[in-house]
């Protein structure tokens, strides 16, 4: 089994490695794959671990994708004057300020958008179930409202970065990579924090909170560091992503409420919530859909994936490793006694 | 003072226009078995809430190990080492019976860094070794959702010890178990008591098992108290007997 494992990983990791090389023309689709995986797993861990339904993780992409921004242009130049020059003024940036404007950019995003979650947590983890979902979901809208209306950075027109430095198909696999490598280190620690207490002691706060209180659980605690490190994992993503797109702006692609931040919670649902596993299947089955739907369906992307959604929530809520685990728990280790089966069957 | 370890003073709570406790004064002491009875709807869950930390108390006082508690949340509390069971029992059901023990290692005692660790070969053998004390090892893999009222009974109570509290209070910890483990159950109690030195307190409507186990009983009725004393004075009580037949 061990080794089945062992197999099943390295050949997931090759195919990682060679994919962006077998299909150069889909360099993009699998970056945003990763992407789409990165958000999921990290919407995983406070809505599937911890029983916490967030609806505004996307406020940490948008924040990420600014702070990386920020970050990497004020090392060079005035803020103020870039952001107010759009357009206007030409801003060249050498080959070490992109680099090393995107590499502190990203982890700098990461780590503030790790203190901004213990901040909101702190305002929001008093809320329960939907109000939870609704009071964080208010989060992402207000701050996209807020950042679209602060010139300094840019305010409604975004900002725009400077273009990858070289070859532009070199950039595609760059980018790839980049998204690859924080997908693989999100997938790690997931499946390392998993198997701690800590794990544990956040599935507790899901399966009944009130009893894990009783318990001496230092539960408020254990939900901050949560979403700090989902939080991190997002900013870490969304930094990466706004110098791949370029050019970006609040509202349809930093605080895109509708779009991604919807679009991960379907990841979850599709794929199985609270399994390790779950979020991956499901955002590449989500992916693989959108595409499809986008592609020959234009026109009814929207209906389709409407349905989609619909018919996720209403028929299919344990997604897919949710229906293989009730379908054949022995894989998964789990014991069932044969009178409830029978009374099950 | 120092052998009391649960000092109600005055305690006072209502809900609207219903008392359930009314200047309720009664001590717990250390290392010993206290019981708590009463008719239904006499305010005993009310008061094991309110020590607990569940709801702000209208007024009075209670102490632990000596230290105001009553205005302190929940999670504080059960951090000093009080902890209480669920009358309804509390467990996490989609997790098998190992998971739930594990869950229940006290993080009072932890660090965000021992958080941070896989449980180690200690951790699977005191689970073990508690599930195999309450009867459960047998069911240990089994999904606790699955299991009967009463194994799940005894699973909170294989995870309460697991806390390692040093006083556990105890809602009605034979209800809807099988009569014919009870005396078994009683024998388990009294050797938590004994040998992991946990002061019980605990509320119980089965008058074999208080007598037998408690060395001091308290009798609750329309919220207050009604009397106190060893079960042999409890038992021939007068007003204990009416509050229970009903002419109180």
């Amino acid at each position: 089994m061990a080794k089945n494992k062992t197999i099943l990983y390295a050949a997931i990791l090759a195919f990682t490695f060679i994919a962006p090389f077998a299909f150069p023309a889909f360099g993009t689709q699998l970056a945003t794959l990763w992407l789409m995986i990165i958000v999921a797993l990290t919407w995983d861990m406070t809505g599937g671990q911890m029983g916490y339904n967030s609806l505004g993780n996307i406020f940490f992409y948008g924040t990420g994708m600014y702070v990386a921004a920020l970050i990497s242009i004020g090392m060079v130049y005035d803020i103020g004057d870039y952001t107010n020059a759009a357009g206007g003024g030409i801003y060249k940036f050498t080959d070490l300020q992109y680099f090393g404007g995107l590499a502190l950019g990203v982890l700098g995003a990461g780590l503030f958008c790790s203190v901004v979650a213990v901040v909101i947590g702190y305002l929001t983890f008093g809320l329960r179930g939907p109000y939870f979902a609704i009071g964080t979901l208010g989060v992402a809208i207000a701050a996209g409202e807020l950042v679209s209306n602060w010139d300094w950075v840019g305010g409604g027109q975004g900002i725009a970065l400077p273009v990858y430095p070289g070859d532009l198909d070199t950039g595609k696999i760059f980018f790839y990579f980049l998204f690859a490598a924080v997908g693989v280190s999100t997938f790690l620690f997931a499946k390392w924090l998993y198997g701690t207490r800590f794990g544990a002691a956040i599935n507790a706060i899901r399966d009944d909170e009130e009893k894990a209180d009783a318990m001496g659980i230092h539960t408020l605690r254990y939900k901050l560091y949560t979403w700090a490190m989902a939080a991190f994992f997002v900013g870490l993503a969304g930094g990466i992503s706004a110098f791949q797109l370029i050019h970006f702006e609040p509202l349809e692609s930093a605080y895109q409420t509708i779009n991604l931040g919807i679009f991960m919670v379907v990841c979850v649902l599709l794929g199985g919530k609270g399994t390790l596993w779950g979020p991956v299947i499901g955002a590449i089955l989500f992916h693989l859909f959108k595409e499809v739907t986008w592609n020959y369906l234009l026109g009814w992307q929207w209906v389709a994936l409407g349905a989609l959604i619909v018919v996720t929530v209403v028929y299919f809520q344990d997604g897919v490793m949710g229906y293989l685990m009730h379908r054949y728990p022995e894989l998964f280790g789990i014991k069932v006694d044969e009178k409830t089966r029978e009374e099950v069957a | 003072m120092s052998d009391i370890i649960i000092n109600v003073q005055n305690v006072s709570k209502s809900f609207g226009g219903v008392q359930a406790n009314t200047n309720v004064t009664m001590q717990v002491e250390t290392g010993g078995i206290t019981g708590l009875i009463g008719p239904n709807g006499s305010g005993k869950t009310t008061l094991f809430n309110s020590i607990v930390g569940y709801h702000p108390i209208d007024g009075g006082s209670i102490q632990f190990e000596g230290q105001e508690i009553s205005k302190l949340p929940v999670q504080q509390i059960a951090r000093r080492g009080l902890l209480r069971t669920f009358q309804q029992t509390r467990i996490y059901g989609a997790m098998n019976g190992i998971e739930n023990m594990l869950i229940s290692l006290p993080h009072r005692k932890m660090k965000i860094w021992d958080a941070l660790k896989t449980y180690t070969r200690e951790d699977y053998e005191r689970a073990d070794h508690l599930l195999e004390f309450v009867g459960l090892y047998e069911k240990r893999m089994l999904k606790s959702g699955d299991l009967s009222f009463g194994q799940q009974k005894l699973l909170e109570f294989a995870m309460a010890l697991m806390n390692e509290p040093t006083c556990l209070l105890l809602d009605e910890p034979t209800a809807g178990i099988n009569p014919t483990l009870i005396n078994g159950l009683i024998d388990r109690l009294k050797r938590a008591n004994t040998e992991f030195g946990i002061t019980l307190f605990v509320i119980e409507h089965n008058m074999r098992v208080i007598m037998n186990m408690a060395e001091t009983i308290y009798c609750l009725a329309h919220g207050e108290l009604l009397a106190q004393g060893t079960p042999d004075e409890i038992q021939n009580d007068q007003r204990v007997i009416d509050a229970y037949l009903g002419a109180h």
